[in-house]
């Protein structure tokens, strides 16, 4: 019989024992020689912890009660694992991703940090998982006195109590020693997953012993096993109104939910890769777990006496059979899985408690100096999780000396579950929709706790321990539709279903429609964009401006918090990679947010952006840092951007190449009508001179008929030669070409010149001249001007239709010059038409008088520019009428010249 | 010419088949679920019902299908891929 005294010897031994195997994990992961410390199979192993004391012990007891409805605590999280692409895969990218420390900090940094979201979960979790731990230091407390019994004493109360305050201290020790050694920028334990990594194997190594002892040693082997489980009454299978559903998805839910699961899945996690070893790894631990709960449980009743407690036939079958070293292990077993359990639950509260709690309290505290606080901020951190976990471990012992460590106790790790999954909600909506916002994952969470709270968690210290019976029967101030294990009047559910139905339905619904109508913030929306999207861009968080950070405020921070040595070399790193000597980088926003990743994993994603934005100041996310880093949307956005200014720069060059366009079409309709008025120009007289040629060719006609066509074929020709003549004046007076020979003469005799030249006298047209007016000399290009003049009267003489035609010519001086009105008779201009005259090649009228081509006003006009001068159509006159203006210069000169 | 693309033609089978064990890796929890409820229909009087033997060998045995199933998936799966 093994001795009461030698099972405390193995049992502190084995804890001893632990302990050298964390602080050896802690040494070599410190030196950087444990790479297989983070190897897929240890991380598949720390998963175990998802098989606590109420595994160990309570599966074969749920089997005698429930049949095969235990196995669906396994199931759920089987489903989970082999779905690892899903879910765990994207949980753990941006667990890395964002550094975050806890299910708290993933909520809270989902939901634009929110501080107040952290706190909510935390609640949640302490809550929910207390009752648990009290159900640990309860089942090892019983399976030590299982061994008192059997070496003769009879345990009270007193005893139970104490063994249980001893555990609970032993615990608190060494959860303080490997779980606050450090404050980790990635928050991971080597130590304490190493010590996790030994339990689960002996967990799961003195379950199979135990199985096999019982199926080949006392039930006869495999096939003789069947048999007696055939033969059992146990209730096998009892379809009991969605309980099997029902308990899948909350144990697939808790699985992802509970605080020491999502703290070893994610947290812990040192390597995306290790999720495809676990995900048929931890299956099969699961399943060898539960393979002999079913043998045991049907061999455990058939052999144990009437009354004796089935969650503890792990223990007490070895027992009875008197294989002492079997219960030993049995009971190592048991206790490894109480106590990774509860080392791990307190570490992960604790973090959640230290970093959304207790830290901001703190800082808020001294909100007066901000982060700029003298002292060590990772003294008080430290504090604050040892402190913490010592709070949590006196809770659960609380609990457990409450609730008497009665029967009360065994259900309470499915009331456990309902609590952790009223989280899933939020953690699967932040994760997959961009549209869930902080206020509905705290509607959401607050709903779904207060039901969990009311329908589950008060009913299940018992009837009248805290909800009275009457409000049981009849619901609170006789409401009977809220009577808390019949919400809204539907009545005969199983209180765990019920719950869970209601919890949930009710929790989705608030975080859906309260997503819906609110509208988050920038920081929300930009986390979310990273949450949903983190396959897209696995880098990058909220953006900080540069505002008033400054590196060496920073590195004082920083330093308090991750200590001098790092943050230093942090710092440092920076700086060498921006290409500067020193400590102090500058300080941008990309250097700020990878320093508040690595200081989110020591204080969590709210209180390190909390203390960087004192420093920085504001809330630091602008408009621009928002589409610089955050989303598609942005990104789309920005390119849009890029695009539209693109385009206006197309569009602006497309207009300018419109416009040089239009100009070419209206030059190139320029020059065709110009080319086609010159060869319809050069026509006429051609076609003329070759049809007269070919009949001075042909011959045989009278000499009277030949001169008369030589004479008709010269005259076209020399009308030929004057229409080129002008078109290369024209084309010299237009390229500037022109050279003016400067003479100076009379206005009189230029005249007099002009008249003769047109070839006035012989004609029928009369000149009015006063030679008074006209006795001043002009310095100009004389023969250029005669040109003009020539030109203008002999228009008087072609186009002037009077019957007695007349030309006025009249000069008069002025201040700005002089000007020689030319003004006959004649019908005068039409006014549309009076515009076109000066155009090349326009014609006003009948088209058969016309002896020129119409370049001669143009060539006018051309001409008195150059000289200076100018030439318009007087409308104002009866008859047609030119004003020819000659520049005061060609005068003025004159008249000094004269004095 | 044939070398590279061969080569190509490879590749692309092999991203391929890299997508259709994905599919898998998501499918396999979803044929669990199926399987695992087939239990509700089951008769519960023990008389025409399946025997209590069976009832946990099938429970037992859908769990090591998925189990086996998701070792070969996780055999041949790439996870390093950035993207789903």
């Amino acid at each position: 019989m093994v001795s009461f005294n030698s099972l405390i010897a193995v049992a502190l031994t084995y804890v001893a024992m632990l302990f050298l195997v964390a602080f050896w994990a802690e040494r070599s992961a410190a030196a950087g020689r444990a790479r297989w410390l983070q190897s897929p199979l240890i991380y598949t192993l720390s998963l175990s912890i998802y098989c606590t004391a109420w595994t160990f012990y309570g599966a074969v007891g749920y089997a005698t009660r429930s049949g095969l409805e235990f196995a669906t605590i396994y199931l759920g999280p089987t489903l989970v694992m082999i779905g690892w692409w899903w879910l765990l895969r994207r949980l753990v990218r941006i667990g890395r991703t964002q550094r975050i420390t806890s299910i708290a900090d993933l909520i809270s940094s989902r939901f634009g940090k929110s501080a107040q979201l952290g706190v909510i979960v935390t609640v949640i979790a302490v809550i929910a998982t207390t009752p648990y731990i009290a159900l640990q230091l309860q089942s090892v407390t019983l399976s030590v006195s299982v061994f008192a019994r059997a070496g003769g004493e009879q345990w009270g109360n007193d005893e139970l109590n104490a063994t249980a305050l001893w555990v609970a201290i032993g615990l608190a020790i060494f959860t303080v020693l490997f779980g606050t050694r450090k404050l980790d920028a990635n928050e991971r334990h080597s130590g304490i997953v190493m010590a996790i990594a030994v339990e689960a194997i002996v967990k799961l190594c003195a379950l199979l012993a135990v199985g096999v002892f019982v199926v080949w040693g006392l039930g006869g082997g495999a096939a003789d096993t069947l048999a007696r489980i055939d033969a059992s009454d146990m209730p096998m299978w009892t379809p009991d109104n969605g309980r099997w559903l029902a308990l899948i998805f909350l144990s697939a839910g808790a699985f992802l939910c509970l605080p020491r699961m999502f703290q070893v899945l994610v947290v812990e996690n040192a390597d995306e890769r290790h999720l495809n070893m676990a995900s048929w790894a931890f299956p099969l631990y699961l399943f060898l777990i539960s393979l002999f709960v079913i043998p045991i449980a049907v061999v455990g009743l058939d052999m144990m006496p009437e009354g004796s407690n089935p969650d503890l036939f792990v223990l007490t079958l070895p027992l009875s059979q008197r294989h002492d070293t079997l219960a030993m292990f049995s009971f190592l077993g048991g206790f490894s899985s109480a106590t990774s359990m509860v080392i791990v639950s307190t570490i992960a509260l604790a973090t959640m408690v230290s970093n959304h709690i207790v830290v901001p309290l703190w800082l808020r505290l001294q909100a007066g100096e901000g982060a700029m606080i003298s002292g060590d901020v990772r003294d008080v951190i430290i504090l604050a999780r040892r402190l913490s976990i010592a709070a949590i471990l006196a809770l659960g012992y609380v609990y457990f000396r409450l609730s008497g460590g009665g029967t009360a106790l065994a259900a309470i790790g499915l009331v456990s579950f309902v609590g952790a999954i009223q989280i899933l909600p939020a953690m699967i909506g932040g994760i997959f929709w961009r549209g869930a916002t902080r206020v509905g994952a705290a509607l959401g969470l607050i709903m779904g706790f207060s039901v969990w709270i009311w329908s589950l968690f008060l009913p299940s210290f018992g009837a009248g321990a805290v909800i009275s019976e009457a409000v049981m029967q009849h619901g609170p101030f006789g409401l009977s539709l809220l009577r808390p294990q019949a919400l809204f009047g539907i009545e005969g559910l199983d209180p765990i279903v019920h719950a869970v139905l209601w919890s949930m339905l009710l929790n989705m619904g608030a975080f859906l429609a309260g997503s819906l109508v609110s509208f988050p913030n920038p920081l929300e929306r930009l986390q979310g964009a990273q949450f949903v999207n983190v396959f897209d861009h696995s880098t990058g968080s909220g953006a900080w401006t540069t505002a008033t950070a400054g590196a060496e405020d920073l590195l004082i921070m920083s330093q308090r918090i991750i200590g001098a040595t790092e943050a230093q070399a942090i710092f440092q790193r920076e700086a060498a990679r921006q290409g500067k000597v020193g400590y102090l980088p500058d300080v941008t926003p990309g250097f700020i947010n990878s320093l508040q990743r690595d200081l989110t994993g020591s204080v969590g994603a709210a209180t390190a952006h909390a203390m960087i934005g004192q420093l920085v100041g504001g809330s630091g996310v602008s408009v621009e840092d928002l589409m610089a880093v955050a989303d598609e949307a942005a990104q789309i956005l920005e390119y849009s951007n890029k695009l539209e200014a693109k385009s206006a720069e197309q569009e602006r060059t497309a207009k300018a190449l419109r416009d040089a366009n239009e100009k070419l079409t209206a030059l190139s309709i320029q020059k065709d009508a110009f080319l086609s008025q010159i060869s319809h120009e050069l026509r006429t007289p051609m076609t003329s001179i070759r049809s007269f040629s070919e009949i001075l060719r042909d011959g045989d006609m009278p000499p009277a008929d030949q001169a008369r066509y030589a004479g008709i074929i010269h005259d076209e020709a020399i009308r030929l030669t004057r229409l080129l003549d002008d078109l290369l004046d024209l084309s010299v007076l237009e390229n500037g070409q022109v050279i003016l020979h400067e003479q100076t003469g009379s206005l009189t005799g230029l005249l007099d010149r002009a008249v003769r030249a047109a070839g006035v006298t012989d004609s029928r047209l009369e000149i009015l001249r006063n030679q008074e007016s006209e006795r001043f000399d002009l310095t100009t290009d004389l023969d250029r001007l005669a040109q003009v003049f020539i030109n203008l009267i002999a228009n008087a003489l072609k186009y002037c239709d009077a019957e007695h035609p007349r030309l006025r010519i009249s000069v008069r001086q002025s201040d700005e010059g002089c000007y020689v009105d030319f003004i006959d008779n004649g019908a005068g201009i039409d006014a549309e038409n009076q515009q076109l005259i000066f155009e090349k090649f326009s014609r006003v009228g009948d088209q058969s008088k016309a002896g020129g081509a119409g370049l001669g006003l143009a060539i006018c006009l051309e001409v008195m520019r150059r000289l200076g001068g100018d030439v318009r159509y007087l409308a104002e006159h009866v008859g047609t009428g030119f004003r020819v203006t000659l520049p005061p210069e060609a005068v003025a000169e004159t008249a000094l010249a004269e004095l | 010419m044939s070398g590279p693309q061969k080569n190509a033609v490879f590749l692309e089978r092999a991203n391929y088949r890299q997508r259709r064990l994905r599919d898998a890796s998501r499918l396999l929890p979803i044929l669990g679920i199926v399987l695992w409820t087939i239990p509700l229909l089951w008769r519960t009087d023990q008389a025409v019902g399946p025997s209590n033997s069976r009832m946990v060998i099938y429970i037992f045995g859908v769990w090591v299908t998925l189990i086996v199933a998701s070792t070969l998936i996780a055999r041949f799966l790439r996870s390093d891929e950035t993207r789903d």
